[in-house]
């Protein structure tokens, strides 16, 4: 890094770019310095992915300049970027995951010879992995790895690459917070070898240890650039969302009822066909929620799945009110009372090119009185669909627009909607409030700790941890298709013993630990 | 072992335009474009390998045109779907049915001319191994480049840099683009040569194989070689046993017509297609999933860096 080091490695000025209309980003100014750490926060859809798209050559602006090291640079392609030394890990892995680790490491670059020196490429990429303690298999495939490991790949592939400036795009979201703070010490030794790095997080208790200065986007928009040492996560907090906002869950005493759906011994394949729920059970009573709290993919999905007849049982039994399921099949769970809010709500939820009408009524068009025999009552069907969007808010031009036109908040309105309105006695929720702004998700909370009260249990799958225990009940840590532990009072859990759960490791276990430390 | 000799060289001379075309297909669909449109491409291949053979005398002038040609019609196919991302089924079944068309057009007066096309070449050594010799090494020169261009796949593929970038494109475009690497040049670059070689395939029919022209002469071969490519997990070699296994139940069907067998003409002459989609269903379903070779995920879709996914 013999560039001149006092001017900044990055600068971007007047950034605008929209996407058929859409503004995304508007007249942003930013800039890094070398030994910088600078955090750009907001809320989901703020931006902040956008403006880094950019910088890492992906997206082309419509208007701003980007100068590196004070000389102007115009980027057509993520080729341009490489060049400049501009090295991101986007938020979903850029990785081919059918290829091998090294392989990925050198893939696209220039200077190789034809026939790849592997031996080579693993050595270097070795020498590189112990300097900054970010180790994994040279010859293991993507797909074959965790997704921390998976994250460690991508960083290592942008050092591999003699990147300058390193972006992380939400690079916390996947990990548990003892490999977080493994990723911290690699950026504090990555930011004292002189590297600039943008970290991208909307979660305050990160951006404030881990950055120097801190640049607040909000719907497109900068609010602001602080030093981090002239804040408070107030204040970060206030910028950030626009209005105060109380982060609150009220949650009335529990009065648990009986058992309304068990799970015995149950193990569930993934979509590879390998093991992905390991003899679980698990019990759901009436009026409780059960929270379940790890890292993606460990078999939360596989395990909702199964439970509403989507995915294929191995072995294990399902009982609702102590009757054994024998065929579990969308259609015989959706008559049983199981509900689902998946968590792709484009995919599984909702069929995003048919209209609001047809969506409200994908779970019981079969059923009298939306169906007449062979042909379906639209007269019907407009009554229920105008109630759901009246009850739940759903903000929508009319009955007959596409669902695709619908931005995240309403599409999860509509689908609460049409699992929830006729009072449910099993709700399958993953993670629910995922993407949406904070009205959106206050609404969302709100609705299932209303069904809950009212009776119905709830199965919680969150990734947002101050989320799924202040709403739980019960809470569960799910690690390798297992839990590791169940407890009454998720409030009494150590983040610690979250995270140390998380990481695969038994609750009994910590207890034990802990008490060794006390005596 | 006296006649099986004949039938297993048989079987290698009739396999070796489906493999050919299902060859260049695995190129294609490697890059993440799918083209459907094999059958006329061989077809405008074996009609110009005739032509030129006819008119130059040089058989090969005409293999070096129908690439040509093969490589032109394909990018019709390759601007449709790669810059202006139409359907690629839709476009490739176009393919087919604009180049038989126009192939049987053109060829209407080639109908019953000649030409002395491919001879045999025989290697020396190789050819005297016995059994192995006769069967693999007792052929024209168009045989032998198939066997290099398995070997030389299955290398490229798994072992040089423009192999690792050609998987990338067609398995995770947006993780190739985003080091990058052209996806646009890349599939353009790879669906062009392919459709290059599939048209050799057809050009060996008609140069190599039988050495005239008749209407229609490929007779689905095309499409044995889009079903090969799946059944042969995207893999060269065994690309390779299913075009030869095709090959050799033809031959073994003519011997039986010739030997002048009660069995029905029709029902022998849909042998060949039978038994090599059934044996290979029955091993791509036993096997699973390759690895390097499995199917590129993004086949069929077009690729625009800004459209989210
Ligand atoms: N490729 C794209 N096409 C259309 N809209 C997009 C695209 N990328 C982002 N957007 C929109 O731009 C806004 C900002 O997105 P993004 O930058 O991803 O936000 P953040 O990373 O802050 O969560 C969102 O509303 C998103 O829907
Ligand atoms: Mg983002």
């Amino acid at each position: 890094m013999s560039r001149n080091i006092l001017s900044p490695l990055v600068r971007m000025e007047g950034i605008t770019k929209t996407f058929a209309g859409f503004v995304a980003n508007s007249q942003i100014d930013f800039d890094v310095k070398n030994g910088e750490v600078h955090s750009l926060l907001g809320e989901n859809g703020a931006g902040k992915t956008t403006l880094m798209n950019i910088l890492s050559g992906l997206y082309i602006q419509d208007e701003g300049n980007i100068w590196i090291h004070d000389e102007l640079r115009e980027f057509r392609s993520p080729r341009d970027a490489i060049l400049s030394g501009i090295g991101m890990v986007h938020q979903h892995f850029m990785l081919v995951p059918s290829m091998t680790v090294w392989e990925n490491m050198v893939l696209g670059l220039k200077d190789l010879p034809s026939i790849l020196p592997k031996k080579e490429i693993i050595g270097q990429m070795e020498s590189l992995s112990s300097r900054y303690g970010l180790h994994v298999e040279p010859e293991a495939r993507i797909w074959q790895l965790s997704i921390g490991e998976q994250q460690r790949v991508s960083i290592l592939k942008v050092l591999f690459r003699k990147a300058e400036l390193l972006i992380l795009d939400e690079p916390t979201a996947v990990l548990t917070p003892q490999e977080a703070d493994n990723l911290f010490k690699t950026v504090h030794q990555m930011k004292a070898e002189g590297h600039g790095i943008v970290f991208i997080s909307h979660k305050l208790n990160e951006v404030t240890a881990l950055s120097d200065r801190v640049t607040i986007l909000r719907k497109g928009k900068r609010i602001g650039t602080v030093n981090t040492s002239d804040t408070t996560q107030e204040n970060l907090a206030e910028m950030m969302v626009g209005k105060r906002v109380s982060f609150n869950i009220t949650k009335r005493p529990q009065k648990p009822g009986k058992i309304s759906m068990e799970i015995r011994d149950l193990s569930v394949n993934n979509d590879r066909g390998l093991p992905a729920v390991r003899d679980l059970c698990l019990q759901l009573r009436e009026g409780e929620i059960l929270g379940i709290a790890g890292i993606a993919g460990n078999g939360q999905q596989e395990l909702c799945e199964a439970m509403v007849g989507l995915r294929k049982v191995e072995a294990g039994e399902m009982y609702i009110n102590q009757i054994r399921i024998q065929k579990a099949d969308p259609k015989s769970m959706i008559s049983q009372g199981v509900r689902y809010i998946p968590a792709d709500r484009k995919g599984t939820g909702l069929v995003p090119n048919m209209n609001v009408q047809e969506n409200s009524i994908l779970k019981n068009y079969w059923q009298k009185p939306v169906s007449r025999g062979i042909t379906i009552d639209w007269n019907v069907v407009y009554k229920l669909a105008s109630s759901i969007v009246r009850k739940f808010n759903v903000d929508t031009p009319s009955l007959s627009t596409p669902v695709r036109n619908l931005s995240g908040g309403n599409l999860q309105k509509l689908m609460l909607g049409r699992e929830l309105s006729d009072e449910p006695p099993v709700i399958i929720a993953v993670h629910p409030t995922w993407g949406l702004d904070v009205a959106a998700t206050g609404f969302v909370r709100d609705t299932i700790l209303n069904e809950r009260d009212k009776g119905a249990s709830i199965l919680l799958v969150s990734e947002d941890l101050d989320e799924l225990v202040a709403m739980s009940d019960r809470l569960a840590v799910m690690h390798k298709g297992r839990f590791m532990g169940i407890t009454d009072e998720p409030e009494t859990l150590s983040r610690e013993a979250l995270g140390l759960m998380m990481a695969g490791i038994a609750h009994e276990d910590i207890l034990q630990r802990d008490e060794g430390k006390g005596s | 072992m006296d006649i099986l000799i004949p039938i297993l060289a048989a079987a290698v001379r009739s396999g070796t335009p489906i493999l050919y075309a299902t060859l260049g297909e695995i190129l294609t669909e490697k890059s993440g474009v799918l083209n459907l449109g094999l059958e006329g491409i061989m077809l405008m291949g074996a009609f110009t390998g005739f032509a030129v053979s006819m008119y130059t005398g040089n058989p090969w002038i005409a293999i070096a045109a129908s690439f040509l040609v093969g490589m032109i019609i394909t990018s019709i196919h390759g601007f449709l779907c790669i810059t202006m991302g139409a359907n690629q089924v839709v476009s490739g079944l176009a393919l087919t049915m604009a180049g038989t068309g126009a192939s049987s057009l053109l060829g209407r007066n080639f109908i019953g001319e000649t030409i002395t096309g491919l001879g045999k070449m025989h290697l020396p050594f190789l050819s005297e191994i016995p059994f192995i010799g006769p069967i693999l090494f007792d052929h024209d020169p168009l045989v032998y480049i198939s066997y290099f261009l398995v070997l030389f796949m299955c290398f490229f593929l798994s072992f040089t840099k423009s192999g690792l970038s050609l998987r990338a494109v067609g398995d995770s475009p947006r993780s190739a683009d985003s080091v990058g690497i052209s996806v646009v040049r890349t599939r353009y670059f790879y669906t062009l040569i392919g459709g290059g070689i599939v048209a050799i395939g057809g050009a060996y029919m008609s140069v190599a194989y039988t050495k005239m022209w008749g209407d229609l002469m490929t007779a689905g071969r095309g499409w044995i070689a889009v079903a090969l490519v799946i059944f042969a997990i995207w893999h060269p070699m065994r690309a390779a046993f299913g075009a030869y296994l095709f090959g050799g139940v033809e031959a073994f069907q003519l011997r039986l017509q010739a030997a002048g067998t009660t069995i029905p003409t029709p029902l022998l002459m849909m042998l060949p297609y039978i038994l090599t989609i059934t044996v290979l269903l029955v091993i791509s379903i036993r096997e699973g999933k390759g690895l390097i070779f499995e199917a590129p995920s993004s086949l069929g879709q077009p690729f625009y860096r800004e459209e989210r996914e």
